[in-house]
């Protein structure tokens, strides 16, 4: 089937099969290979992008489900120039990763979590990140990390 | 990004700061690649057909269906592949002379030994196809028998392999002075015996693996990405396994997500993809998905572990028993055998005990095989003293704190040569000790336990201590050598400078999260006087990096950092002949520093490492007999083991309602000696921590009656999110290694070592006033709930 997506700015049509994922729309179809598949019953997180600004698990959603719609990877976080957004360079700060595997899901979904929550605590922090495992951090730095994103100034709401 | 120095500036340099990450920019921005991300044109995908079946023959392989299905090109059985394997999948670990290791092929040839065990496979244009075809494999299985428990299958009830004259592997024993231990323990005011079970873990690397095999054009050789630990070691295997001559192979690890041990091995895939590669003339890749790798990749841990201690009347252990039954699983894999030995040493922990000894037997179940885990040997160690340490405490009607302080090896010993053999290279146990005492305030937190009992709170509160002192920076090769591992334990390096004063180090460690680019870099930056920035970092491609020996035991930078050091320093005395020749100077009377090298007391006559590095490419005017180019190369092999040490406190809630158990408070405090960047060290302990944390209170790899695994996903096998973990609270103490001269210690594992013991030594202190003694991994609320009903007060509620 035909599906036409925005993802990070760019509209592509392309003839997809229709039990694609999402996920395999992005890495595949779109090369994004940012957005990371980190197991098969969408419980790891590794796979978050934001749709239409809310974070989802591109592996829970078909690409047709998609159609029409806009999303952002974590190739479109930074600015055009490199810049990182500030949620990327609160993570570099505070060393918020390590193997980096986790980092792409784990970024978009602080990103819709601020959206939110933009003044979280730690509790609503720690919460609000359920879904996405990390393996190398403990969370404390990631933790770290959304706390001094959220108290930057610099996100935009 | 640039490379800011935060806090902690060192003296002069960078080493000892918290320089921040060079590795982040690409990882951040999605731009690195993992082996999943490596596109590969005309690639053809692999499925693996695996037995469904802990123990069954093969009666049978029928791909014909397969070979029909959409996009397929090649099905083929274990039978079809024989001719492939010039010899058996490897272990490099035979521990003892008599050691049985059942051979294990990529693909079983007609018996299937656990869920899992590969029995067809199958090559199609897409990922997709190559599952659907694979699930039209027709396999006839006889079902068997399966040994599945452990301690049942150490009794040979039911033989793991057929035809096989037993499941033991092995039995290795540490018994320096078997009299001296019998008199301790005919000597001991008190003794105890523990019995602890070390469940099965899944390492569960956040990346699951990835192999794509790549035939070159004209010269038959491979390029090889695998999202491994050990491309240098992986390539000697798989020239040796599959008869591929091994110059001919050049292994590739791109980013690597996570390892743990998990990726420190040789896998079937790995072998699958070249050989099918080779065969097919085509570049053949494989994606392990979640739930196959539950089943494909090692399994961490597997003991039971029985420990006995006798100690006087004042608590001063003078002996230590050991015995364990380890779970092989069903196939030795390259190191499974040692890894229990890595922890042979270290049962008596940071205690200064005259007499011990220690025996280990190795079974084989019809279970995923198991291999090193995260601090592998250690953290089981660690766990049987420290728990039995608390269990000798509540006997003794004594602190645990006052218990383990009374018994630590004194500052004053080191360097300290332990009744098993090892010379602990320096430590200040009690210092770190003291640390996380105040840390944590414990007289206040025993006062508010003791409240909480007499209030008869059903939110009881208990804090847990775990001592650790673990052996790592593997190692001095005779020391392998006198252990039967079939390799050495140096590490490589060399440095050169580049015409424009820019630096490339080449190393043999392979990252996959620690932050090596960015603390090599500070090493080389200081020992050269140039930018972080300007100092390159090649590594975990053996087309770069022939010679290494690869990354686990918190050996890098130990043994891998010192082999930079070392070359760094060969690269500036030879760039300081030349600066002396050009300068008019005697070497001895110049000063490196800041990149510059001047003459000692007139600094105005200087030249720059840079320059220096321009003239010896140009090498138009060098000194007679000076080769061009400054560049120099080390292999260092460690004289030593290093031993990292610590103490951390764990304080948790327990509610004696629900059994619900909360980690409310954690203090860590770790001595790894000196440190390149205490920013990567916090990190490595958090998310050591976080893994100990887990065995403790959530993951368990279960397996039915029948050998079934049931946690194949995320779902059922509970690795911690951020909402089950608290921040930890982190401190150091630094006592420098003798044993390098960078005097570091390595600190990959300490967490995972530290913090399992701690987290149930809590939980049982919470309870020990009801009776309560020993709780089973992992502590469920239904263990903690199920054991305060069975439990019997204590009379008079003592600790
Ligand atoms: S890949 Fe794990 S949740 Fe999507
Ligand atoms: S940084 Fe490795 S999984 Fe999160």
């Amino acid at each position: 089937m035909r599906v036409t997506v925005t993802v990070n700015g760019t509209t592509e049509t392309h003839d997809v099969e229709t039990r694609m994922l999402l996920v395999h729309y992005l890495r595949e179809i779109r090369g994004l290979t940012g957005t990371n598949i980190g197991c098969d019953t969408t419980s790891c997180g590794a796979c978050t992008v934001l749709l239409d600004g809310e974070s989802v698990k591109s592996c829970t959603l078909l690409a047709a489900q998609a159609d029409g719609e806009e999303i952002t990877t974590i190739e479109g976080m930074a600015a055009p120039d490199g810049t990182l957004h500030p949620i990327q360079e609160a993570f570099h700060r505070h060393h918020g990763l390590q193997c980096g595997f986790c980092t792409p899901g784990m970024v978009m979904a602080v990103a819709s979590l601020l959206k939110e929550h933009p003044d979280p605590t730690e509790v609503e922090v720690r919460e609000g990140l359920e879904g996405n495992l990390c393996r190398c951090t403990g969370y404390h730095n990631i933790v770290q990390a959304v706390l001094a994103a959220a108290h930057s100034g610099e996100l935009v709401p | 990004m640039s490379a800011p120095v935060l806090e902690d500036h060192a003296a002069a340099g960078v080493v000892g700061t918290r320089m921040l990450r060079r590795e982040d920019a690409a990882l951040l921005s999605g731009e690195a690649r993992f082996v999943h991300d490596v596109v590969v044109p005309g690639a053809l995908h692999m499925a693996v057909v695996r037995s469904p079946y802990a123990h069954a023959r093969i009666r049978s392989v029928d791909v014909s269906a397969a070979l029909g299905m959409p996009g397929v090109v090649a099905a083929m059985t274990g039978a079809d592949l024989a001719a492939e394997w010039a010899s058996p999948m490897p272990c490099a670990w035979p521990v003892t002379a008599d050691m049985q290791s059942p051979p294990h092929l990529p693909v079983a040839l007609d018996e299937a030994c656990y869920v899992g065990d590969a029995v067809a496979v199958v090559l199609a244009g897409s990922q997709a196809e190559a599952q659907d075809a694979a699930a039209a494999v027709v396999v006839d299985y006889e079902e068997l028998p399966a040994a599945v428990d452990l301690e049942d299958a150490a009794r040979d009830g039911v033989l793991a392999h057929l035809g096989a004259p037993s499941n033991r592997a092995y039995t290795w024993e540490l018994a320096p002075d078997p009299e001296a231990v019998r008199r301790a323990f005919d000597d001991a005011a008190v003794t105890v015996k523990e019995r602890y079970r070390q469940q099965r873990l899944i390492p569960a690397a956040m990346e699951p693996r990835g192999v794509c095999v790549v035939p070159q054009p004209f010269g038959g050789e491979y390029v090889v990405y695998s999202s491994t630990q050990i491309p240098h070691i992986l390539r000697t295997m798989l020239g040796l396994t599959a008869g591929v001559p091994e110059e001919r192979i050049r292994v590739i690890a791109p980013s690597v997500g996570g390892g743990f041990g998990s990726k420190l091995d040789v896998y079937a895939e790995e072998l699958l993809c070249l050989a099918l590669a080779r065969r097919l003339r085509r570049p053949v890749r494989w994606s392990e998905e979640r739930s196959e790798a539950a089943q494909a990749t090692i399994h961490g841990r597997g003991q039971v572990q029985e420990i006995e201690l006798a100690a006087d009347a004042d608590g001063r252990v003078q002996a230590v028993r050991v015995h364990l039954l380890a779970d092989m699983g069903a196939y030795l894999q390259l190191v499974t055998p040692g890894v229990p030995i890595l922890g042979a040493f270290l049962y008596h922990g940071t205690y200064d005990v005259p007499a011990y000894s220690f025996t280990c037997t190795g079974v084989f179940t019809n279970k995923t095989p198991t291999d090193a885990y995260r601090g592998a040997g250690r953290p089981e160690a660690t766990y049987a003293i420290e728990r039995a340490m608390d269990a000798l405490a509540r006997k003794l009607g004594m602190d645990p704190a006052e218990l383990r302080r009374r018994n630590y090896i004194g500052a004053d010993k080191f360097p300290y040569s332990s009744v098993a053999g090892l010379v602990f290279d320096s430590g200040e146990y009690e210092a770190a000790l003291d640390e996380a005492l105040g840390l944590v305030g414990y007289e206040a937190l025993r006062q508010e336990q003791a409240r909480r009992r007499s209030d008869g709170a059903t939110k009881l509160l208990g804090v847990g201590l775990s001592s650790y002192v673990e052996m790592c920076g593997l190692a001095p090769s005779r020391v392998l050598a006198s252990l039967h591992y079939v390799a050495g334990g140096w590490e490589t390096a060399t440095v050169r400078m580049l015409p424009t004063g820019k630096v490339q180090v080449v190393t043999g460690a392979t990252p996959h999260g620690q932050g090596h680019v960015t603390s090599w870099s500070m090493i080389v930056a200081d020992k050269l006087g140039v930018p972080p920035d300007d100092v390159e970092v090649l590594h975990s491609d053996t087309g770069v990096s022939p010679l290494g020996l690869d990354t686990y035991g918190s050996r890098s930078l130990s043994v891998g950092g010192t082999a930079i050091a070392l070359a760094a320093d060969r690269l500036v005395d030879k760039a300081r002949l030349l600066a002396a020749y050009r300068l008019e100077a005697a070497p001895e009377d110049l000063e490196l520093s800041d990149g510059q090298f001047a003459v000692r007391g007139s600094p105005s006559t200087s030249i720059g490492i840079g320059a220096l590095a321009f003239e010896a490419f140009t090498a138009h005017d060098l000194p007679e007999g000076m080769e061009p180019n400054l560049e120099a190369s080390a292999t260092y092999d460690p004289t030593n083991f290093t031993f990292p040490f610590g103490t951390h406190i764990a304080v948790v809630e327990v509610d004696t309602e629900t059994g619900r158990v909360d980690l409310v408070r954690y203090v860590g405090v770790d001595d790894c000696g000196n440190q390149i960047n205490p920013l990567i060290v916090d990190g490595q302990v958090h998310g050591g921590i976080a893994q100990g944390v887990a065995q403790a209170l959530y993951e368990e790899a279960s397996y039915d009656e029948r050998g079934n695994l049931l946690t194949t996903t995320f779902a059922d096998y509970l690795v911690p999110a951020a909402s089950e973990l608290p921040s930890f609270t982190l401190g150091r103490t630094v006592t420098p290694s003798p044993s390098n001269p960078l005097g570091v210690k390595g600190v990959g594992e300490a967490g995972t070592i530290a913090s399992t013991p701690a987290v149930v030594n809590a939980v049982v202190d919470a309870l020990s006033h009801l009776g309560v003694e020993d709780l089973e991994m992992p502590v469920t609320p239904e263990r903690v709930w199920r054991s305060v009903g069975a439990a019997a007060p204590v009379p008079g509620g003592a600790r």
